[in-house]
């Protein structure tokens, strides 16, 4: 018979549990988006340029649209480009 | 009582004090107007993230004023479209976070500040390079280059021959004999540390010439 700590597990359980996602200005307080903060507006766009979805940042709704709103100040000002490739 | 946040963009190709006194005449016309200055923020000289009138580079300023009513926005505005010095603008209405925010940052609460800080005495540690290290360059060269503001092997190694050769010519003594060719190669690897690698590229070289080229004296 065999003890319970010969029982393996034929695949690591934790694989496939994503963790909870946030919203980070939630989390952190974070009140204000600067649009001139190029590095910051970095996390919220992909490679192109373009926008990441709410479903990948985390953020509410509500600073989503603020993240929509600095992205696209900061693209007005030639601080991010409007289309681009290997941003990242 | 409005607070207000307008950034531009000054075409890079005037002359520095042009691009102060652009900056100024804003500053000034909005004060005239009644508004109370509270920050004014030149960014510096940036890459354009795409080309704006065939300029790939941009000088940015960041004001912030607090007006009583929102007219004197309308009058500036149109002045930032007649203005040819004036690539691009950006007027944008703080609320109270977007105060506290520029409040913060300023009394430096606000991240990045420090690295920042750290980088300077990096580079002021790095001012104490000896250039004279480099074949080709003697204390004489050191001096007139370091009067050019290139006091570090990085600086040295960032430029290119042509624009050395340029610094010594309009340096005061006679340098334009020397050949800067190989003098941005050498300091590339003195810059890294390389000192075996510098010594046996030093070895090959004559006086900071390129070995093929033969001695004129």
């Amino acid at each position: 018979m065999a003890s319970r700590d010969d029982i393996k597990f034929l695949s690591n359980p934790n694989i496939g549990k994503s963790r909870k996602k946030y919203c980070r200005f939630r989390k952190f307080g974070i009140k204000h988006i600067d649009y001139k903060d190029e590095d910051f507006l970095m996390q919220f766009i992909n490679e192109q340029g373009k926008l990441l979805p709410r479903r990948i940042t985390g953020n509410s709704l509500k600073y989503q649209k603020k993240v929509a709103v600095a992205v696209k100040r900061a693209r007005h000002l030639a601080i991010l480009p409007y289309v681009t490739d290997l941003l990242k | 009582m409005r607070n207000y946040e307008v950034t531009f963009i000054v075409d890079p190709v005037l002359s520095g004090d042009e691009i102060k006194s652009t900056a100024q005449t804003y500053s000034d016309l909005l004060a005239n107007e009644g508004c109370k200055i509270v920050h004014t923020e030149h960014m510096g000289l940036r890459q354009l993230a795409y080309p704006i009138n065939k300029r790939s580079s941009g000088v940015y300023y960041c004001l912030q004023f607090q007006a009583e009513t929102g007219a004197p926005v309308p009058k500036m505005e149109l002045a930032f479209r007649r203005d040819e010095r004036i690539m691009r603008f950006l007027t944008v209405a703080l609320d109270k976070y977007g105060v506290k925010y520029n409040d913060d940052k300023r009394a430096g609460k606000i991240g990045k500040k420090k690295p920042k800080v750290e980088a300077k005495v990096e580079d002021e540690k790095v001012v104490k390079d000896d250039l004279t290290k480099i074949e080709g360059i003697g204390p004489k060269i050191a001096e007139a280059l370091a009067k050019a503001a290139i006091t570090s092997f990085v600086g040295v190694a960032t430029k290119r021959p042509a624009e050395i050769k340029a610094v010594l010519e309009a340096a005061e003594g006679n340098f334009s004999s020397h050949d800067t060719s190989t003098w941005p190669r050498q300091a590339r690897l003195a810059a890294d540390g390389k000192w075996d690698e510098l010594k046996t590229l030093q070895d090959e070289l004559d006086g900071g010439r390129p070995n093929a080229s033969t001695e004129e004296e």
